[in-house]
């Protein structure tokens, strides 16, 4: 949902990011207000997945130059638990296996911190037991899940779908998706999709980082960037996704290489 | 100081008690071995001038506050569904217990025919840890057990400032049960001498727990030898935290084969503690198996060592055996050691091993952090749960003891 004069949620300018000395984001520019869904899609090593990982504050990426600004302050002088806390979500890629650590303490603790910013009464094993248990109905999840150690033994889907649950307790105002869709099939695929439309809100904004298209037929965006080279090369409306599926990413690359813009 | 084995000898009260011509060899055995040095193997790594500190300490003396003092730390009530009973190195741990239907103590001829044979068979009756618990103990806890019995707490405190010999021997008859939970507790600055035979006959089963916790300037040197006779099935579990210098050895033998075996250990180091494992699992007939997980967090300067024996000679054919020494490195002034020893004859076997040595995986801590959970508490919360793994393995009983957390203490920030 697009409005012009809706509260500018994360403002990025000219970011540039590096791994290993190596650059990866190379100036990249997005605005993000209050209920926009943003789809940002590229190739593999596009930077797209470096990018939701500096906005979360990974410590093996440095920024180089550039700003993002989160709802007006310095989102990068933020630690990644402090952003969490103030609303910026990270639904992995990957999401990381913990053995020995219940996902339901997880689950408490992280969201636990959460509600601590936000000025709400923190949630005892029990209150917080009823409130999961409600919030699995989002990503139809099972709850023998609960018990288990965060994401172990997890199938693709189900580690997705824990991610949504994550999302659907820490209600963030910025969620950040990456890959969501990879390794799923159609039926998860819809599942996910279906929980990240019912937590979207007038109120808060998404970015989904994807590869294909297809996460795009469940989740409508207001905006499609295709990303190259560590740069956002083009933005549009939904169409710029379909067309992207019928012609590849080869005028991407045409593109790049006429620019000289490899990595600048 | 003690610098020699003869100067610490001449020091020792005169052999006595019923264990006396025990302890007359067992002294003789060390004059002749003297002090371990560090050219031998088995003690390159071990910092000499503690054990020679552990010399120092007099013996428990015959005093009745000493066990208390030491039994002072948050001890739980003894199980509802167990019995209990308390080692202090000097008095008869039988007095004043009641023993269930099914166990009975040995003594006489058949506590000398028994006492040693599964030291032999392990090959390890003359290894210095053992000859110094000979030379010392005047008393031993020896039971049979027949049948399924209720669980076993033995309670094994040191005094502040003493050195505790405690031995126990415990035959497991064919097809017996028993679950059995050693506590190991220690003011600062005492220390334990522990040694333990256990024979499991045909079938028989047995869940063996080891919690010990050290406090300050303690020391343990314990040894357990097992003995495995075929179709039996033994499990220890060995949880220790909190000693400035700690040698666990547990000896495991299965002398006809088709017998099963797990091990699981957890060892945590803080400060400038020091503590060695040494396993040792021969088998020495077919069919025979080992699940054995051993860990180390290690904190501070402390130092870890664990050196893991497999022998699988000829006879042991079709031998199914893994061993996985897995170490957390919580600062990098502390040291890890870990040495996976297989000697495998035997051609048609199964025998993986493997070791690591890491940190607190950043790709983990990144995931809790970004859901909101502090460093430190993340941290917390992985070493939690990288111990949570071994000390949920530990035998029911020991859910009565606050174990996860006194392990942790100090170490979650």
């Amino acid at each position: 949902m697009i409005r012009p004069d809706a509260e500018l949620l994360l403002d990025i300018n000219d970011l540039h990011a590096s791994v290993e000395a190596q650059p990866i984001l190379n100036g990249v520019n997005l605005q993000v207000r209050a209920g926009e869904i943003h789809a940002v899609m590229g190739r593999n090593g596009s930077g797209k997945s470096t990018l939701s990982k500096v906005l979360a504050g990974h410590p093996a990426y440095r920024v180089t130059g550039g700003s993002v600004r989160y709802r007006g302050s310095d989102l990068l002088e933020l630690e990644p638990e402090e952003r969490s806390r103030l609303g910026v979500f990270l639904g992995f890629q990957y999401p990381v296996e913990i053995p020995g650590v219940s996902n339901l303490e997880f689950l408490r603790v992280s969201s636990n911190a959460r509600r601590q910013q936000q000025g709400l009464e923190e949630l005892d094993t029990f209150d917080f037991d009823d409130h999961v248990r409600e919030r699995l109905s989002v990503v139809q999840m099972d709850p023998a899940f609960l018990e288990r150690s965060v994401n172990e033994g997890f199938s693709g889907g189900e580690k997705k779908r824990n991610e949504i649950l994550q999302m659907a307790l820490l209600n963030p105002v910025v969620s950040i998706l990456d890959e969501t869709d990879s390794g799923l099939d159609i039926d998860a695929l819809r599942i996910v999709a279906g929980g990240v439309n019912q937590l979207a809100t007038p109120e808060n904004a998404t970015l989904l980082i994807t590869h294909y298209q297809r996460l795009l037929d469940e989740i409508t965006p207001d905006y499609v960037h295709v990303m190259a080279a560590g740069r956002i090369l083009r933005t549009g409306g939904r169409e710029l996704a379909l067309e992207l599926e019928k012609t590849g990413y080869d005028w991407v690359d045409e593109e790049v290489a006429s620019t000289g813009q490899g990595v600048a | 100081m003690v610098s020699t084995a003869t100067d610490w000898l001449t020091r020792l009260p005169a052999p006595a008690g019923a264990l006396e011509p025990i302890q007359r060899r067992g002294r003789e055995a060390l004059a002749q071995l003297g002090l371990p040095t560090r050219r031998q193997e088995d003690w390159r790594l071990t910092d000499l001038t503690r054990l020679q500190g552990l010399l120092t300490l007099p013996l428990a003396a015959l005093d009745p506050a000493s066990a208390e003092a030491a039994s002072a730390q948050n001890v739980p009530g003894p199980p509802e569904n167990g019995w209990r009973v308390v080692l202090d190195g000097h008095s008869d741990p039988l007095a004043g217990v009641t023993l269930p239907e099914g166990v009975s103590e040995l003594s006489g001829s058949e506590l000398e025919q028994a006492l040693g044979h599964t030291l032999a068979r392990c090959g390890s009756a003359h290894h210095w840890p053992v000859e110094f618990n000979h030379s010392l103990a005047s008393q031993v806890l020896a039971l049979r057990i027949r049948g399924s019995v209720p669980p076993l707490e033995v309670l094994v405190g040191a005094a502040e400032a003493s050195l505790s010999p405690t031995r126990i021997l415990l035959v497991v008859e064919e097809k017996a049960e028993l679950e059995i939970l050693e506590v190991f507790l220690a003011d600062s600055g005492a220390a334990h001498s522990h040694l333990l035979e256990m024979h499991l006959g045909q079938e028989a089963r047995v869940r063996h727990g080891v919690v010990a916790q050290g406090s300050g300037d303690s020391g343990l040197m314990a040894h357990l030898a097992v003995e495995q006779e075929p179709r039996s099935s033994y499990e220890l579990i060995t949880v220790s935290r909190g000693w400035a210098l700690g040698r666990l050895e547990p000896q495991i033998v299965q002398v006809d084969g088709q017998a099963s075996t797990v091990l699981k250990g957890l060892v945590l180091t803080a400060d400038e503690q020091q503590f060695a494992t040494h396993t040792t699992m021969r088998f020495e007939g077919e069919e025979g198996e080992l699940d054995q997980l051993q860990k180390a967090v290690a904190a501070g300067r402390s130092h870890s060592i664990f050196n893991g024996a497999v022998n699988v000679p000829r006879a042991a054919q079709r031998t199914n055996a893994a061993q996985l020494s897995r170490n957390l490195l919580l600062s990098d002034r502390a040291r890890i050691d870990t040495k996976p020893e297989l000697e495998i004859v035997a051609d048609d076997v199964r025998c993986a091993h493997g070791a690591t040595v890491t940190q607190l995986q950043e790709e983990e801590m990144f995931y809790l952090r970004s859901r909101g959970i502090s460093s430190a508490r993340a941290a917390a919360l992985l070493l939690r749960g990288y111990c949570q793994e071994v000390v949920d393995a530990l035998p029911p009983l020991a859910q009565r003891w606050p174990v996860i957390d006194h392990l942790l203490e100090g170490l979650e920030q």
